[in-house]
């Protein structure tokens, strides 16, 4: 079977400083995936290398059989792909509903099963419908940015970082909506994040990165088990 | 001046940084609690005595040596005398300290200031759907009234120029958010297409207007193209090279622009091919209607055609901002990386907005080149563009009213103390740093949801962060 998503030995730099060394990660259709790492890895670089942003040095990028590594931007997005990226960068002066509809802006598709979907994953944002975004707090922006990700009806969500700066229980609630997702939409997930223990409980399988290298791949469950796994990451000592 | 900043009653004086979340703190009502332990405030009055005491003192120091004492020439040719001032330090003394205590004791006791809520800030919008129509109206019937005067007349088209400058790069600066310095290079080119055209080849003002529209958006496509990777000040300083390369190149391309010397003898713009002319020969607007011949005709006619431009420019952008390529830009405005994550072609998206911004730059140059028959490099230079891009600002970025509110404010102050030239610029400058001050988001600084469920709710700027990203 081949995987939705597969990067064969990506190679990504700022100027010269090389983040990605050869990695090869590849992503099967209805999987939760996750990347974990340390500060400065590589994961989110990754996450950006998919989305062309920096391009790839070397290697490819291949999504449902499609070279996408030297597509415009805007053209990946179309592909299928869709990401809420770090910091989850909302609209802070536009409202919710603003904020959801730029999410299907640039695809030409009713935005109305995309509000309504969004808002039965996360009933908060429907009370916050007219609100500003950057009135929300930070779990509800969190929400709102997957929301608004999801609006292009994406075949693959890319997630970075979701439980950046969270209280612990809002995580927990974000992170079983992407369990919801995941098991009742069947939408395949790319999940980076530095919170390794939740991370590899929710994913199906996951890879550590370390200085730009893949290190260690396995299922969730096998990699929670794994002793330099727990020293490093989850602080278990 | 001592203590200036500090207020009574250990109370914060506001101004709080935003927070994450882009919410203001709770600034404004002052009284963040310094802890339970906090010593009981000294009473109100020994405090400001206190302190304007304090502020003489720091005064005296001040005007002992600046005023008290003067060396003047000495009589006899040799030397200086010293001569003392005391009366004049005392009086100056005197008046720091009262003034320094009324200061105090206005803060201490005047009433508690009510928050900014959404509250004001809807009934600020209210007023703005009554003031709205109310100056479209004057607007419109300021020609017809009795006592309209012909200066009022020409102050009028200067200053809906103004307002319609200030709307064309509303579009490019309040809703793109693309700081541009050079917005009068698009005025410049409309200007002199029409000059161009219409003496090189004889072509009509009506036919012109449209290509100057076209000739600047081009020009501002030629401009978008380098600038597309920049953002905030660096995009600030290849616009206004920009601005200046335009201005040089009309200078200096003398075969073509005439240099320094300008255009002269532009055909002034016929009422649906009625001239304007003083005689009232056959074929003239006033032969025609039957008219006694007046040159007011022709300022009143200026005046409604830079009404109408101006309104295209305020009518195109509102239904601009409600299509996906106003929220396109909106979005852009608010973070660019998040746009690009959305699948926004932010290339075509930033390249649309210098476009149909700088198309109004030119139709506006073109009106510009047929008022004033005669167009120079001399009437492009920097300063118009930190005219127009201050009316913008002070006006509240992205919002029409304020646009037009500070261009009336600004153009008509100019006006207003051109009897003073030389204190002009200071009052200028003045009036900026205090509504800066004052409004740090311009006069207008609500914004509405173009996309809004049932009632829409306008939000003061206060309570909103700026500069995510």
């Amino acid at each position: 079977m081949t995987a939705m998503l597969r990067l064969e030995n990506v190679t990504s730099a700022y100027g010269a400083v090389e983040a990605l060394r050869g990695v090869s990660v590849h992503v099967e259709k209805g999987e939760i995936v996750t990347l974990i790492g340390a500060n400065g890895a590589g994961k989110s670089t990754l996450l950006m290398t998919i989305f062309g942003s920096p391009r790839a040095r070397a290697g490819r990028v291949i999504f449902e059989g499609r070279d996408i590594t030297g597509m415009p931007l805007h053209e990946i997005a179309r592909a299928g792909i869709a990401q809420a990226p770090e910091g989850r960068r909302i609209f802070p002066r536009m409202s919710v509903r603003e904020n959801l509809l730029m999410g299907a802006q640039s695809f030409g598709i009713d935005p109305a099963p995309g509000l309504e979907q969004a808002f039965t994953l996360f009933p908060r944002l429907k009370e916050r419908e007219s609100q500003r975004g950057g009135t929300l707090s930070g779990g509800e922006q969190q929400m709102l940015a997957i929301a608004r990700a999801l609006m292009s009806r994406p075949r693959l969500l890319l997630l970075d970082e979701p439980s950046l700066g969270l209280a612990p229980l809002v995580v927990r609630g974000i992170f079983s909506a992407i369990r919801t997702l995941n098991a009742e939409t069947g939408l395949t997930v790319l999940l980076v994040e530095q919170n390794a223990n939740q991370a590899l409980r929710l994913a199906h399988r996951g890879y550590v990165l370390v200085t730009g290298r893949i290190t260690l791949e396995g299922t969730g469950a096998e990699l929670l088990a794994r002793p330099e796994i727990r020293d490093a990451y989850l602080g278990t000592h | 001046m001592s203590g200036a900043s500090r207020q009574p009653n250990g109370s914060h004086a506001g101004g709080v940084p935003h927070d994450d979340d882009g919410v203001p703190g709770p600034g404004e009502m002052g009284g963040i609690p310094r802890g339970p332990e906090a010593p009981a405030p000294r009473p109100p009055v020994i405090h400001a005595l206190r302190d304007a005491g304090l502020a003489a003192l720091v005064a005296a120091g001040l005007f002992v040596p600046l005023v008290g004492l003067r060396t003047d020439v000495g009589p006899a040719g040799g030397g200086l005398i010293l001569r003392t001032r005391w009366a004049d330090v005392a009086i100056l003394v005197a008046l720091v300290f009262t003034g320094r205590l009324a200061m105090n004791l206005w803060s201490a006791f005047r009433p508690a200031k009510r928050p900014r809520t959404a509250l004001r800030a809807a009934q600020l919008t209210r007023i703005g759907t009554f003031v709205a129509p109310l100056f479209l109206g004057f607007a419109v019937l300021m020609p017809l009234l009795p006592w309209t005067t012909r200066y009022g007349l020409d102050l009028g088209v200067l200053v809906l120029t103004y307002v319609m400058l200030g709307w064309g790069l509303n579009i490019v600066v309040g809703l793109a958010g693309l700081l541009d310095l050079g917005y009068v290079a698009f005025y410049a080119v409309g200007a002199y297409t029409y000059a161009l055209l219409s003496t090189t080849y004889g072509l009509s003002f009506w036919i012109c207007l449209p290509l100057a529209g076209i000739f600047a958006a081009f020009a501002g496509v030629l401009l978008g193209f380098p600038v597309l990777r920049l953002r905030g000040d660096y995009l600030a300083i290849v616009t206004l090279a920009f601005g200046e390369i335009i201005r040089v190149v009309l200078l200096n391309w003398v075969s073509l622009t005439g240099g320094p010397n300008g255009i002269s003898g532009i055909p002034r713009p016929s009422f649906f091919g009625l001239s304007f002319s003083a005689g009232g020969e056959p074929g003239s607007f006033a032969d025609f209607f039957g008219l006694e011949p007046s040159p007011t005709h022709r300022a009143v006619f200026l005046y409604y055609l830079i009404l109408v431009l101006a309104l295209l420019t305020n009518w195109v952008t509102i239904r601009l901002r409600r299509q996906p390529l106003g929220r396109a830009w909106e979005a852009l405005r608010e973070d660019e990386i998040a746009c690009r994550a959305l699948g926004i072609n932010v290339t075509n998206t930033k390249l649309t907005a210098f476009a149909i911004g700088a198309m109004f730059g030119g139709f506006a140059g073109a009106f510009f080149a047929t008022r004033q028959a005669f167009v120079s490099p001399e009437s492009f230079t920097f300063i118009e563009s930190a005219i127009i891009l201050a009316i913008v600002v002070l006006g509240g970025l992205g919002s029409q009213l304020g646009v037009a509110i500070a261009a009336l404010v600004l153009i008509g102050g100019f006006e207003a103390f051109r009897d003073f030239e030389e204190y002009r610029m200071l009052v200028f400058g003045a009036a900026m740093v205090v509504i800066m001050v004052w409004r740090p988001r311009g006069l207008v600084s609500t914004r509405r949801p173009s996309v809004a469920l049932g009632e829409r709710k306008a939000i003061s700027g206060d309570l909103v962060g700026e500069g995510h990203g």
